[in-house]
């Protein structure tokens, strides 16, 4: 009957989680297109340095080991979860415990103390966003569902540890009543301080309490990330292995403008001949998510909102409206909006919003220094940076919505090839003034 | 000494061919500030008899902050007509003292059909002094200063480039003090992204001024650039904090060329 529950429960878990991954991979080819298929080396490089090295984050070295254990807890749980989903598709007890003998009770005592420094990072992580009020992790783009989404994470990571220790706690006392112990490092000791001269039969009630909760712990998670900021757990890996190899500083050049510049510049072209068949696309720049890149999208699913950009973005800290972070949360929320949209009314449906006035103001965009401090600072590689210039784009060359210091500025290169007014004869200037 | 400036075109006519192109850029040109900077990197040129020459009248914007502010179109003119000039004197090798022209010219133009190699104005120096070119009189004129850097983003961020500078100041008899952001963590000092042409938006405080404290922080006398927009905010911040008399904000090649007594 368990075994049953336990297939069902596995198999709703495993298809739901599916189901909204498929819709995660729609939205995100909601996307223009653009290659990032070359330079696979340098890819898998980055991936392993930046995703499973976790380098970028230990230029804050605090946050870093705290996180270091949250992370090494997860991954090495996954073996655990090996065979908690054997034992409850078999109905085993512990199946791999006899065949592994003493790895067994290494893997388990490695896994224990991983959850003993998880929980602890757990703590930490609580503290710092609700009682040290870190500044980063307090700002108006959190507030509300952002705020709580984080506390939820944290404290479904304390009930899932509490249910492992309760489960391998409740195991240890009632080994112990046999004169065996399992000798794992954490719950040897600590099962018998919890679970004293507790009876057989509510040690075995404890233990399947701690084991199920475990598992429907595990399960609930694995179909919240879909829903969270903390579904950069799956996308920090892809998103690291598409990240963009380029030096910083270089901008896209945009193919479509460049078809339309030559055509201007090249003197014994028919002004009247037929658009090229690979014709200017419908827009220039970016005004809503489906003008931006895929990879753009994959960025914002990957974000898990720690603020490392905004906290040092110039313009964030001498008090602009823009943040990075929070552009990345508006691309999601956007995308989100937008994919849903789409599913219910069909591709070509419009809701009438957009990522640009909608969710970003012309204010945020024109606030950036480009200066790349916030794609230097992502420890997942996301580039904030290119979709405020893709913003930045459309409103300049689609609305002509420039500030108007910068319409002089442009105008000025336009005609005599300065940012200011001076007459190109005057270039030469300097060579002859002391 | 007057200055040894020869045009590009003036080379051709005569049939020669510079090493290198010094591309002065907008600043370089016309700010007086920046004019020099330029002056003090033409001084080392001069100096170490390289044979360089400039575009004079014939050079344009790169289109850096028409790009940066959104306006491909006026980018791409500007980038595909320099294209043309540059490739059309068989350009090879290219240096200049604006980080912004730098990156346009190494990372952006390639695309549009011009693939030259860029350097900054401080590894053309740093290679100067290495190669035996350029060696720095023992003057005292920095001794026992304590000189900061400023890391110019489209320099440091953007390209990678954060020891050619800071190897030129160790060359100094100074003492090379950090700010407390610097190299990849370098706070901006506010004019990138077409900032530099506007007023900023809403806020409260000023990019330049929150730079210019982390500058008077380290007490460093000179606080070096290699960048004249960085130049010009700096040495705004400077002023709003009447620091002008303690304070000095120089570029590297206006360093070294002191040093070496040009």
């Amino acid at each position: 009957m368990q075994q049953i529950l336990f297939g069902v429960l596995t198999l709703l878990s495993f298809g739901f989680f599916a189901f909204n991954l498929r819709k995660i991979a729609q939205n995100i080819h909601l996307g223009q297109a653009i290659n990032r298929s070359d330079n696979k080396a340098e890819r898998w490089r980055t991936m392993l340095l930046v995703a499973l090295g976790q380098k970028k984050m230990f230029s804050r070295p605090i946050p870093a080991l705290l996180h270091l254990a949250l992370y090494a807890a997860f991954v090495i749980t996954q073996i655990e979860l090996i065979e908690i989903l054997v034992d409850g598709l078999s109905g085993s007890h512990r199946f791999f415990q006899d065949s592994l003998g003493a790895f067994y009770t290494f893997m388990i005592s490695f896994i224990e103390v991983l959850s003993v420094l998880a929980f602890i990072g757990t703590i930490a992580f609580l503290a710092r966003r609700n009682l040290l009020k870190l500044p980063r992790l307090n700002m108006k783009e959190l507030a509300g569902w952002p705020t709580q989404d984080a506390n939820l994470i944290l404290i479904m990571e304390i009930v899932l540890i509490s249910f492992i220790f309760t489960m391998n706690g409740a195991d240890e006392e009632l080994q112990s009543y046999a004169g065996n112990s399992n000798g794992f490092a954490i719950s040897s000791w600590l099962g018998p301080i919890l679970f004293d001269g507790k009876s057989t039969h509510t040690l075995q009630t404890l233990e399947q309490i701690g084991w199920w909760g475990h598992i429907i712990m595990v399960f609930g998670f694995m179909n919240y990330l879909p829903y969270s900021k903390h579904l950069h757990i799956f996308m920090a890996f892809p998103n690291t292995y598409y990240s963009k190899l380029e030096p910083k500083g270089q901008f896209t050049n945009m193919q479509s403008v460049t078809n339309e510049v030559k055509l201007m510049l090249d003197p014994n072209a028919d002004p009247y001949a037929a658009a090229p068949t690979d014709a200017a696309p419908a827009r220039f720049g970016a005004k809503d998510v489906t003008d931006l890149t895929w990879k753009n999208l994959m960025d914002a699913y990957s974000c898990t909102e720690c603020g490392r950009c905004t906290s040092v973005c110039p313009a964030n800290t001498t008090g602009k409206l823009l943040s990075p972070r929070k552009i990345m949360m508006d691309t999601r929320d956007r995308m989100v909006e937008l994919g849903d949209y789409k599913r219910k009314n069909g591709p070509d449906a419009e809701d009438g919003k957009s990522l640009l006035g909608s969710y970003i103001t012309e204010e945020e965009l024109w606030a950036c220094t480009s200066c790349n401090a916030c794609v230097q600072e992502c420890p997942v590689n996301i580039d904030p940076l290119s979709i405020i210039i893709d913003l930045r784009r459309f409103l300049v060359m689609e609305e002509s919505k420039v500030p108007s210091e910068l319409t002089g500025m442009l105008t000025n290169i336009e005609n005599n090839g300065a940012p200011w007014q001076f007459a190109a004869t005057e270039r030469m200037n300097w060579a002859n003034e002391d | 000494m007057s200055l040894q400036v020869r045009t590009m075109a003036d080379m051709m006519a005569s049939g020669e061919t510079p090493e290198i192109l010094f591309w002065v850029g907008c600043a370089g040109s016309f700010d007086d500030r920046a004019k020099k900077i330029t002056k003090a990197l033409v001084k080392i040129l001069n100096h170490c008899k390289v044979n360089f020459a400039v575009l004079g009248a014939e050079e344009s914007c790169t289109g850096d902050p028409a790009k940066r502010a959104g306006n491909e179109f006026t980018f791409q003119m500007q980038a595909l007509m320099n294209i043309e000039l540059l490739n059309g004197y068989e350009i090879k090798k290219i240096v200049t003292a604006c980080p912004h022209c730098f990156n346009t010219l190494k990372n952006e133009y390639p695309g549009l059909g011009g693939t030259y190699e860029v350097i900054h104005h401080t590894q053309l120096i740093q290679d100067l002094i290495n190669t035996g070119k350029l060696a720095l009189a023992d003057n005292g004129t920095f001794k026992g200063k304590k000189i900061t850097f400023h890391d110019p983003c489209y320099l440091g961020r953007a390209n990678d480039v954060y020891e050619a500078p800071r190897a030129l100041i160790e060359k100094l008899d100074a003492a090379l003090v950090e700010m407390k952001r610097c190299k990849t963590n370098g706070l901006c000092c506010g004019a990138g992204g077409a900032q530099m042409f506007k007023e900023a938006e809403k806020g409260n405080k000023e990019i330049n001024i929150e730079r210019t404290e982390d500058a008077l922080e380290t007490a460093a006398g000179i606080i070096a650039t290699g960048c004249p927009f960085c130049n010009t905010m700096m040495t705004d911040g400077i002023k709003h904090f009447e620091k002008e008399e303690d304070v000095k904000v120089l570029d590297i090649a206006e360093l070294i060329a002191n040093a070496a007594d040009l």
